[in-house]
């Protein structure tokens, strides 16, 4: 009995010394890419809880799985033995029942809060902008809504969005699915024919980010590449009412 | 005309075969005809129709149905003088045969024939991915390897072949002389090969085979070339097969079970294919009906998913994933009774808390009809229901939770044999404890969200369905191997396998997580620069992962074509299977055995399963601590 505690003992120092190797091994890797959005921070935080949760789930069952084999395995005249009748035990059953079912229950309720969290519109109606993405096999291009020219919104084949401010996807397909993704901003959802999905993301750092579609779309997906451009305010400013200019120009010409 | 065309068999399969089309050609030329097409011969049209003809007469021709015919017809029926029954020599493997071992045997068989196809595949398509840009195949042709590997491997190899597995033992371990409607099971295994040829065949068909993923979703598939009907119809053909072979299992274990096996006293394994069969009879349906919709929206011009005329094409979506989340389950719960059985044959120990293992399973299969839309939290669907299906997938790491624990304290104190059947058992409880975390992991929809349809996923699925179905399959080969061949395998080879398959498998897969997260989506013959190192890394590793399945091919072949003689009860195992001859004989027990115990009596002196009523004494006696039993190893 003594013998078995102090091994159940080093089992428990070796969990926890894997545990916290693998749990800080686990938080180094560099998982994401770039965060460029007000949304990635909350997503990337909620992967870093589920990666210090996991670590020791994993851990506990590969400590017992070869503790097992090491204390057990079968030693030279053991061949023809069997090991005690064990048929179970009920505390043991109802604690490795309330213990998952109480992570599972906390881990749930956080990831709502972060839904909760990324999905809210910002306060004033008006302070979010609106931009219509299109898909089709095998591009994409870009609306703005707001900022209509003889009745028609703005179009662009690369996206322009300004930093600092909330942006309301409004996503179709004209053919079949596709998925709206920008990995930096973390947010996607599928462009769907015949009925209109939406996100909103905060960019909230300048640069360019690839816009990938995540959906299989035919022979061309894997290259159905864009970019999403994200500029100071001014900077949007200006490009905007360039392409409005133009657009004007278009239109009475 | 001779004999051989003439009598059922291949032969006049094969005959039937073209008689079908011949069929096809004409009803397709009369129809058009009728309605003025202006071209009354359509190549498209044709081929739809045999398609689903060709393989209905293939099975006529065969014989699958001839029991029927003459019954039907008033005839006299053949009288079942199981002339039918075992098999003499390798050809009996390739004709019609009523007896639940040989049909165990030909799907083991024909499922492992498909697993190293789609394998070659995988092998293809890491090839395509080792550098980014063009290196062997096209797009087109991409798309197609790896909608055909996943096919194949889901409807051809891992629900198949569990399928066998139990065909062959299920009878044997309940007490059964065979399972309760052999002709529906012959039937049902001989449908198989009709979808695996079609599922092929499409690689020839003019704009190549399906594309659209083994998902099919609509409106890509209904938009696609002829090759997609070949997994729209395929599909019909294995989820038939499926659906027979689920109704016989739960037939045969409702109602032919030895006296004195009652609910409570049946091996994990029989209730993990009973559950298992639950969750067919009621998903499999679905997934035919997705395929008949779109089937339906290609041939005869219906409106299901086109938008534009009024369809929803979300409602695909729906209709497939309430069978294709269970058929998650389908494809794991017999693996879970596989590794039930290994563990307490190899580890000496009865299962700890038998009864939850059940129970556990049950609710897996209740609770598997009510998170489907998971794989749908991007999919634009109603945004509310995102929440209550977290919680329930999230629900179900709990039955799992308790199946691993137990497991894992059935270890415990055991008595350990390290051979090949334990280390892949061992290695599935570490794998599927990966799978299932990054499960849970997905489950969470902020996560979701940015990690599906990546490379993240690719991971997660091959963790659940290589690192657990897969394992446990090899488990279960290697475990049944004496009994369904009288051989025993090669430890060596075996042990060499597990090694290669374990290290090769973590390195081709573990480093697909960490791609996924960082944005390279899935399905793509094309993938950004800053992806190659990892992906390099990965196709070596998937070629070795392959190599090490040359091992596992060659130890069977070699160990059932010459390998040592194999006892009766190889394991010392408890559950009736093992206690009757290697290979059993034709109709199972000579005497029906009686049961009088739990399956796993390990270490409860003098304990026995069942006795037959003829011995004197049971095949072995099972003894506590440190008696040596009294024989009956090998």
């Amino acid at each position: 009995m003594e013998r078995g505690k102090r091994t159940v003992t080093e089992m428990a120092v070796v969990g926890v010394i894997a545990s916290a190797i693998g749990i800080a091994a686990a938080l180094l890797i560099n998982w994401f890419p770039a965060s460029a959005s007000k949304q990635a921070g909350p997503i990337d935080q909620l992967w870093d809880v589920l990666l210090i949760v996991s670590v020791p789930v994993f851990v506990l069952v590969t400590v017992i799985v070869l503790y097992s084999v090491k204390l057990f395995r079968v030693r030279p005249g053991q061949e023809l033995m069997d090991g005690p009748p064990v048929h179970g035990n009920t505390r043991l059953e109802v604690i490795w029942t309330t213990i998952p079912a109480l992570i599972i229950a906390s881990l749930v309720v956080y990831a709502y809060l972060v839904l909760h969290d990324i999905e809210k519109a910002p306060a004033a109606a008006n302070a979010e902008m609106h931009v219509k993405v299109t898909g089709r096999q095998f591009t994409w291009y870009f609306e703005y809504e707001d900022t209509k020219v003889a009745g028609k919104p703005i179009r662009s084949a690369q996206l322009y969005v300004p930093e600092g401010k909330s942006v309301k996807f409004d996503v179709v397909s004209e053919d079949v699915l596709h998925d709206f993704w920008v990995p930096n901003w973390r947010m996607k959802i599928d462009a769907v024919p015949g009925i209109t999905t939406h996100y909103r993301v905060t960019p909230d750092k300048v640069g360019s980010y690839p816009v990938v579609c995540a959906e299989l779309c035919g022979l061309g997906h894997a290259f159905m590449r864009q970019t999403a451009n994200v500029l100071p305010q001014a900077e949007f400013d200006a490009w905007l009412t360039k392409q409005q200019q133009a657009a004007q120009k278009a239109a009475t010409s | 005309m001779p004999q051989v065309l003439r009598s059922p068999g291949l032969g006049r399969g094969g005959v039937y075969t073209l008689l079908g089309i011949a069929f096809s050609f004409g009803l397709s030329v009369l129809t058009r005809w009728l309605y003025h097409y202006d071209d009354v011969i359509d190549g498209d049209s044709v081929t739809r129709i045999a398609m689903l003809a060709a393989p209905l007469f293939f099975l006529v021709g065969l014989g699958a149905f001839s029991y029927w015919f003459y019954w039907a017809s008033g005839k006299p029926t053949l009288p079942e003088d199981h002339s039918a029954h075992g098999a003499k020599s390798w050809k009996d493997y390739f004709r019609i045969n009523t007896d639940h071992k040989v049909i165990g045997i030909q799907y083991t068989v024909h499922s492992f024939v498909f697993l190293f196809i789609g394998g070659l595949m995988a092998m293809l398509m890491r090839a395509e991915l080792a550098a980014p840009g063009r290196q062997f195949v096209d797009a087109n042709t991409f798309n197609g390897l790896f909608s055909v590997h996943a096919s194949l491997l889901i409807f051809l190899f891992i629900i198949p072949v569990f399928a066998g597995l139990a065909n062959f033992v299920i009878p044997l371990m309940i007490g059964a002389p065979d399972m309760a409607f052999p002709r529906l099971n012959a039937l049902s295994f001989w449908m198989l090969p009709c979808a695996g040829v079609l599922m092929l065949a499409s690689f020839f068909a003019p704009g190549g085979s399906f594309a659209s993923g083994w998902t099919a979703y609509a409106p890509l598939s209904t938009s696609a070339p002829l090759g997609q009907d070949m997994f729209t119809i395929g599909v019909q053909f294995a989820g038939a097969s499926s659906i027979a072979t689920a109704l016989n299992f739960l037939v045969t274990i409702i109602t032919m079970r030895a006296p004195g096996m009652s609910f409570f006293r049946m091996p994990l394994l029989v209730w993990a294919n009973f559950s298992t069969s639950l969750l067919v009879v009621i998903a499999t349906p679905f997934i035919a009906a997705s395929q008949f919709f779109v089937l339906l929206d290609r041939a005869l011009h219906f409106r299901f998913f086109d938008a534009s005329l009024g369809g929803d094409v979300l409602m695909y979506q729906h209709v497939f994933w309430f069978y294709s989340h269970p058929a998650v389950y389908i494809m794991m719960l017999p693996g879970f009774g596989i590794v039930s059985e290994v563990l307490a044959a190899r580890a000496r120990k009865p299962i700890f808390g038998y009864r939850m293992m059940a129970f556990s399973l049950l609710a897996i299969v209740a609770l598997g009809f009510t998170v489907w839309a998971h794989h749908m939290f991007v999919s634009g669907m109603q945004t509310w229901i995102r929440v209550p299906m977290m919680v329930t997938t999230a629900i179900i790491a709990v039955p799992t939770g308790i199946k691993i624990f137990s497991w894992l304290a059935t270890l415990w104190r055991g008595v350990i044999h390290l051979d090949t059947p334990m280390l892949f058992a061992l290695g599935f409880l570490t794998m599927f404890t990966l799978g299932g975390i990054s499960g849970v992991i997905l489950a969470m929809i902020p996560i979701d969200i940015h990690v599906s349809d990546t490379y993240f996923i690719v991971a997660h699925i091959h963790y659940v369905l290589f690192g657990g179905s897969l394992f446990t399959i090899f488990a279960g080969v290697y475990y049944w191997f004496p009994k369904m061949t009288g051989r025993m395998y090669d430890e060596k080879l075996g042990r060499a396998h597990f090694w290669m398959t374990f290290i090769f498998f973590n390195l081709t897969f573990a480093p697909m997580h960490l791609i996924g997260v960082q944005g390279m989506p899935r399905r793509v013959a094309d993938y950004s620069e800053q992806f190659a190192g990892w992906n390099l890394m990965i196709s070596i590793s998937s070629w070795v992962l392959g190599l090490a399945t040359l091992i596992f091919l060659y130890n069977m072949v070699a160990s059932w074509r010459g390998g040592p003689r194999a006892s009766s009860n190889p394991w010392r195992s408890l559950t009736i299977e093992w206690q009757v001859s290697s290979p059993p004989p034709v109709f199972n027990f000579d005497s029906l055995p009686t049961v009088v115990g739990g399956p796993y009596e390990y270490g409860v002196p003098g304990a026995v399963h069942a006795v037959f009523k003829d011995s004197e004494t049971p095949a072995v006696v099972a003894t506590a601590g440190a008696t040596p039993a009294g024989g009956g190893d090998h």
